[in-house]
Parts: structure tokens; C-alpha cells; sequence
């Protein structure tokens, strides 16, 4: 017998009904035949039966569509993968006290944009002392030192930085998606510092509203976070690999 | 009508605050030059194109003269007299001409003096003029078109971006917007423009979540309107950024292209771009004069600000920013009905009161500036992907607008920090605006705020911290106050940040024709 709690479907308002809404254009003048297509679509989404239940046009080319519908597909929660969290949250006064004992000086953090990403407001949610989501940001942690280098930082003066500051950890936020601008800027970053330091980079860490935390091997970093990521967070998970580094180091 | 009853001497300190705490800058403003301003000297002289030849890729050709002159004579006084005297000692017909003969090394420039100075004076002086004639002749065209069409039937004029990256595209997008109602069209630039220390060239295909600003994509955008505006029957407007490092220059290709607004702040590029603060403070004052000169609509950016710091905690700051920029707005030139200062819907939803604390502060901005085209910008701070949620937000921006007579409003998306707006995200944040607009357009005549409510307790509070924080700043000048961290939390020393390397102590010999023309016109 498996887990009954191993395949679920989508929940309109009765256990099992697979209820979803979906809405989406098509390029085709609004009327039945266009109805018709967004049905079709529908079907090939896999929603049966499909209901369209609004259509208007979009000037004179285009029809937006409300559809509702039950979807045949089941979600496998055995086959789902996701990076759960490996380290316990800590408060900024348990932060702050376990970095004394490991470190014994302050933990320096250097982060910003890097590339032509003028977007901050990751960045800044993280290490400005006002922070996100209602916890203050690592600029508030005693334990910590932070070096925003703000926005369209370029790498080589992001690894300078790194070095002069002496960095343990390095954050580098990337919000721009278009042309997959913020892999290939991660990639260039992480090669950037293993090239200049070899084993003695700093911890990378990459956030962004379009990171999967799934694709820190390819990115060539050692954490990514994603959507709605408190400082909390952040702070927790510096503190957790600072204690892992000393660990293989001892 | 004034509902909020503002103490007319308070108001009056806060300006006179204000005032004071930009006569500094304002000073240095006028002793320095930059790179820039140079450059879009010589763009009103007539210089176009570009060194396609260049291992850097294209490179402006006004980009090669200035670089050259300041490697030769230095630009303390100025590009245009070794420009034109070399023009006139190598027999070159045309600006271009003589870039091209600098990239070819043919080129030796000096400041001239004595009958050669009288000379290069009056030919810099002449094919300057030109230049300004085409921005005036644009403005009259304008003024003639709106006569022509009519302005839209309704304030707050609707406000739309596109920015796809390719201005085919865009031009698909502009126009059918406009059909849909929009009465403005901003193409937002591609990412990194602001800190590329030169305009690129020619019409361009592919930018990054924007497109570049180019004189032809200027051109190409506004024809596409004046099309559509017939189309529609009203005078659709078209908008771009002077920001970052080309100020000057950009602002020149507005008014030579017939743009008719152009955000413009006098801070933002110090604090969100980290661009140098003189470099700045230079910049944004002659690109501001060139604006008064063409008729252009600024846009400011205090929006900004609430992004990064509590919309609560720190609107008194938008306050302030206001405050100085409208200063450095007259200062530059600028009549209250060209200056679109800017505030935004940016507090936290779950805040309680949350919607009359932007009523505050909308009717305060309102209140205070009563002459001028304010932009109300929607909310981005607060979209979290929740696009319900986030088109209910939406609709109350769109009420708080109409109910405190904002001017021009930014239509909000509901996948605003998701994905660039789908066609359907823009049609149905318009039905939104169109909903409130319908319903409630009038609303403002029958809301009379409670004289000792929360709504006119918080907007004179707000307006009493930025009283004190202007004082602080005339205490502590203006370029200490920014170097400390007091907008936007970012903390920007003068001596530092992008572009200070392009900032130049004027001589006494400094000779700028487009100066002396803007300043004159005043």
C-alpha cells in the first residue's frame, strides 16, 4: 500500500474534483471559432472537461480567455525534488554568537548586482539594515560586515573587492532574466573566483526571483535562493557553511 | 481646493529650506562642465553618426572629438573653440568631417586666441543656433499638433510602458496601446544604458528588458505616434529617460526628436545608479534647461526612493526630493507645468490604514504642488506575484490617483515582478484604470477629508518631518546629506561613484554658445 498522500490532484472544492484556472491569448479575432480554439487548447492542456468561461477581444487580432477545468494529471509527491532547508533557523542574537565561537571576528560579507542588472531591491532586501518580510537585514547582525556594492557591479571589481575586504561569503543578486542574462552572469562570476582563488574563494552565494535553489552546481555556486528568501535565511545558511568549512578544515 | 489646510508659512519655509539647501550645488553646477554637456554641445552643432570602424565597436563620433580635445587642450574651455577652429584651419565642411578626420590622427587642436578666437566663436555660435532652432520649431510643432488633435478628454493622463527591447516592436506595442487609450508612451531603456558614457547609434533590435535609446528609435517611435494619433484623434505622447551618465545628450536628441516628457531627476542617478554626484548635479542642470527650452514634460523620480526604503517611514523624504527638484527645476528654467514630480502607492498592504496613509500623502503632494503635472506611479514593491492580489492593489492606486487629482498615472500591471506584461496584462490594467475612471472619475468633488481626521493629521506630519530634515540638510549640505545615506538609504560620497573622471573645473575662457542661449532665454 502506498502513502495515500502520494499522488494528489488539484482541489476546486471537493476532494479529487482537479479544478484549475488558467487564462491566456490567443492571436485570432474574438468570436465561437476562437472560443472554440481556446477549448482546444484546453483539451491539449490536458483540462477535461474545459470551460471557457470568459472571452473578449484584444483589439481587432487577438482573444483573452478565462478557462475553467478539471485536469486528468496526478502529482507523484515521491518524484517531487526540492531543496529543503539542511540548517536550523537562528535568531540574529544565536547568529551573532555562534559566529563569535567560530570565528572568533567578524564574518564579512561583500554583495551586489552584478552585470547590467541595475535591480537592487534583492540585494538590498538582504543586507540593508531594514531588510524583508519583517526581519532586519545582515547589516543589523554585530557579527557581521557588510559591503554592498549596489548595483552594476562588474566582475572583476566584485572579485577585487572580495579580496581586499577579505570576504567569507560573497551574495550576488541577479533580477533581469531576459536571454538567461542572470545564469550566465552567475556562471561568469563563480569562474571568475575560482580562477583568482582557487580553494580560497569566499562562499557564493546567488538570489534571485528566477533562481532555481536546485541549480547551484550549475551556476557554479555554493547556494542559490529564490522568491520570498528573509535575511533570516540568509544569516542562518552563512553561519550553518561556516561551521561545516571549519569543520573539514579542523 | 485645499483640503488639508496647510500652514501657507510652513509651506513657504519648507521651499525656502529647499532653496537654500540647493544654492551650493547649484554653484558648483555652474562651474563645472562634463563630458557630457560637451558632447551635447556639439550634437546641437550638428555632429551625428558614428565610427563604425572602431575595435570598440561603434563609437559616436562626437565620443572621438571630445576624447581627442580633452587629450590635446583639455575641455576647461570648452569643445566647441578648438572644435571650430580646427574645423575652419582644415577647410572640414561638417562636424562629422572633422571626427572623422581626428579618428584618421589628421587632427591637432588647440584653444585659438585673438581673430581665430573671434571666429571659432561666431561659427560655434551659428551652428549651434541651428540646433536650437530645431528644438524651438519642434515644440511649435507640437503645440500646433495638439491644437490639431486635442489633448486627452480626461485627467490623469494614462501612462503606458513598453519595452520589448526592439523597436519594430515597441512600435507594434506603442500604438496598439495608444488605441486601447493610452495617452502617453514611455519605451524604457535597455538595462546598463544609464551607465554606458555614450549614446549608441542607429536603430537597435536588441536590448535587455528595454530598448536603447538611440536619436533614430527616437525618431522612428514619434512618427509611428504622430500616425496613431491621427488615428486616434488625440496627441499621444512620447517619453524616454535622461538619466545616467548622457543626461545632456540624451535630453538634446529629445528635443531634437520632438519627445514630449522625459524622466529626469536630479538625485537618481547619484543614488541608483551611483553615478558620480557632481558629474550628476552638472549634468542634470543643463539637460534640464535644454528641456525648458523644448517644451518637455520632466518626470522625476521619487518613486524610487519608496522602493528601497518604508513608504511610511520615509515620505517625508519624497517630500524633500520634490522640494529640491522643483528648485533645481526653476533654477534650470523649467515653468511649474512642465515639472511632473513624482510619488508612488508603495506602502505595505498588511500596514493598517494603509490606503488613507496614501490619500495623505498623494493629497499632501498635490496640495503643494499645485500647478504641476504630478505622476503617480503604482505599486512594485508590494506585487509579489500574487497577480490577484496585485490587480486589487492596482485598482485601489488607481482610485487613490483619481480621488487626489493626480495628473499622469502609471498604469500598473498586475505581473509587475514577474514577467514583462503580456499583451493581456496591459488590456486588463487598463480595464481597471477605465473601471475607476468610470466609476469614480468625480469622486474628488464629494471627498472632503476630516479636518482633524488621520488623513490631514499624517499629510501635515509628513510635510513637518521634511521641514526638519531640510533644515538638517542645509546644516549639513546637501552633498554630506546625500554621502550619509538620507534618501533611499544609499549612502553616495561627492568624490566618488561612476563618470567623476568626465567632470571639469570651467576656465576662465570657457565658451559654451548653448549655455549662454539657455541661460539667456530665461
Amino acid at each position: 500500500m502506498s502513502d495515500p498522500k502520494r499522488y494528489v490532484r488539484p482541489y476546486g472544492d471537493t476532494t479529487g474534483d482537479g479544478m484549475i484556472q488558467t487564462s491566456f491569448t490567443l492571436p485570432i479575432p474574438f468570436g465561437p471559432k476562437a472560443d472554440g480554439a481556446a477549448q482546444q487548447l484546453a483539451n491539449k492542456m490536458g483540462m477535461d472537461p474545459a470551460m471557457v468561461v470568459h472571452s473578449h477581444p484584444i483589439g481587432d487580432d487577438f482573444t483573452f480567455f478565462v478557462v475553467y477545468g478539471s485536469v486528468k494529471h496526478l502529482v507523484d509527491l515521491d518524484e517531487v525534488k526540492v531543496v529543503e532547508r539542511e540548517y536550523p533557523l537562528l535568531t540574529p542574537a544565536e547568529v551573532n554568537t555562534t559566529l563569535k565561537k567560530v570565528l572568533r571576528r567578524k564574518l564579512v560579507v561583500v554583495g551586489g548586482c552584478i552585470g547590467t542588472d541595475a535591480h537592487t531591491v534583492g540585494i538590498d532586501a538582504i543586507l540593508n539594515i531594514k531588510g524583508f518580510a519583517g526581519e532586519k537585514g545582515l547589516e543589523y547582525y554585530r557579527e557581521l560586515k557588510v559591503v554592498n556594492l549596489g548595483a552594476q557591479v562588474s566582475v572583476p571589481e566584485l572579485v577585487r573587492r572580495a579580496r581586499t575586504e577579505k570576504a567569507d561569503a560573497v551574495l550576488i543578486s541577479q533580477v533581469v532574466t531576459q536571454r538567461d542574462a542572470h545564469i550566465l552572469n552567475t556562471q561568469e562570476m563563480s569562474a571568475a573566483f575560482r580562477e583568482a582563488m582557487g580553494d580560497k574563494r569566499p562562499l557564493l552565494v546567488a538570489g534571485g526571483p528566477r533562481f532555481d535553489p536546485l541549480m547551484a552546481a550549475e551556476l557554479g555556486v555554493d547556494r542559490v535562493f529564490s522568491r520570498g528568501t528573509t535575511p533570516g535565511e540568509v544569516a542562518s545558511y552563512l553561519v550553518h557553511a561556516m561551521q561545516e568549512k571549519k569543520g573539514v578544515a579542523a | 481646493m485645499a483640503l488639508l489646510d496647510l500652514d501657507p508659512k510652513v509651506v513657504a519655509t519648507a521651499r525656502a529650506l529647499a532653496a537654500r539647501a540647493a544654492e551650493p550645488v547649484v554653484s558648483i553646477a555652474k562651474a563645472h562642465t562634463t563630458v557630457a554637456v560637451e558632447r551635447a554641445t556639439l550634437r546641437l552643432a550638428g555632429i551625428t553618426g558614428a565610427d563604425s570602424t572602431h575595435r570598440a565597436g561603434d563609437v559616436p563620433w562626437v565620443n572621438r572629438v571630445i576624447d581627442t580635445v580633452r587629450e590635446q587642450c583639455g575641455l576647461e574651455h570648452g569643445v566647441v573653440l578648438p572644435a571650430f577652429h580646427a574645423l575652419r584651419e582644415n577647410n572640414l565642411g561638417t562636424l562629422t568631417e572633422l571626427a572623422e578626420a581626428t579618428a584618421a590622427g589628421q587632427i591637432q587642436f588647440k584653444i585659438p586666441a585673438g581673430k581665430e578666437l573671434t571666429a571659432a566663436k561666431k561659427a560655434a555660435t551659428s551652428a549651434v543656433a541651428k540646433g536650437i532652432r530645431t528644438v524651438d520649431r519642434n515644440r511649435a510643432q507640437r503645440d500646433k499638433l495638439i491644437t490639431k488633435l486635442g489633448d486627452p478628454a480626461q485627467r490623469p493622463w494614462i501612462y503606458l510602458i513598453v519595452a520589448t527591447g526592439d523597436i519594430d516592436e515597441d512600435v507594434v506595442q506603442a500604438q496598439n496601446a495608444a488605441r486601447a487609450g493610452a495617452d502617453i508612451i514611455a519605451v524604457i531603456r535597455s538595462t546598463g544604458q544609464s551607465l554606458l558614457d555614450y549614446v549608441p547609434e542607429g536603430a537597435t533590435h536588441h536590448g535587455f528588458a528595454g530598448t536603447y535609446a538611440t536619436q533614430e528609435n527616437f525618431r522612428i517611435m514619434r512618427a509611428a505616434l504622430d500616425d496613431v494619433s491621427k488615428e486616434v484623434g488625440r496627441y499621444v505622447r512620447l517619453t524616454n529617460y535622461a538619466s545616467g551618465l548622457c543626461m545632456p545628450e540624451i535630453a538634446v536628441l529629445a528635443g531634437l526628436q520632438r519627445l514630449d516628457m522625459m524622466l529626469n531627476d536630479s538625485m537618481y542617478g547619484i543614488l541608483f545608479r551611483d553615478i558620480n554626484p557632481i558629474r550628476t548635479f552638472v549634468d542634470q542642470r543643463f539637460s534640464r534647461q535644454v528641456h525648458a527650452r523644448a517644451g518637455i514634460i520632466i518626470n522625476t523620480g521619487e518613486d524610487n526612493y519608496l522602493t528601497t526604503a518604508d513608504a511610511v517611514e520615509a515620505a517625508h523624504t519624497v517630500t524633500v526630493s520634490q522640494l529640491l527638484n522643483e528648485h533645481f527645476a526653476h533654477e534650470a528654467g523649467l515653468p511649474d507645468h512642465l515639472l511632473g514630480l513624482g510619488h508612488a502607492f508603495e506602502i505595505n498592504p498588511k500596514v493598517p490604514d494603509s490606503f488613507r496613509l496614501e490619500l495623505a500623502h498623494a493629497l499632501l503632494a498635490r496640495e503643494l504642488f499645485p500647478d504641476a503635472p504630478l505622476k503617480w506611479m503604482p505599486p512594485t514593491k508590494h506585487m509579489t506575484g500574487d497577480v490577484f492580489n496585485g490587480y486589487l492593489l492596482d485598482g485601489f492606486f488607481n482610485l487613490a490617483g483619481v480621488l487626489t487629482g493626480q495628473s499622469i498615472l502609471l498604469v500598473g500591471m498586475m505581473t509587475e515582478a514577474v514577467v514583462t506584461p503580456f499583451l493581456s496584462d496591459r488590456d486588463l490594467a487598463l480595464q481597471n484604470v477605465r473601471y475607476v475612471l468610470n466609476a469614480a472619475g468625480s469622486l474628488a468633488e464629494d471627498f472632503r477629508p476630516a479636518p482633524d481626521g488621520l488623513i490631514v493629521k499624517r499629510a501635515h506630519q509628513v510635510l513637518g518631518e521634511a521641514v526638519d530634515l531640510l533644515e538638517r540638510i542645509v546644516d549639513d549640505g546637501l552633498l554630506n546629506a546625500i554621502a550619509d545615506g538620507t534618501f533611499g538609504l544609499m549612502k553616495r560620497p561627492a568624490d566618488q561613484g561612476k563618470g567623476a573622471d568626465g567632470v571639469v573645473e570651467k576656465a576662465d575662457g570657457y565658451f559654451n554658445p548653448a549655455s549662454e542661449m539657455l541661460e539667456a532665454a530665461r
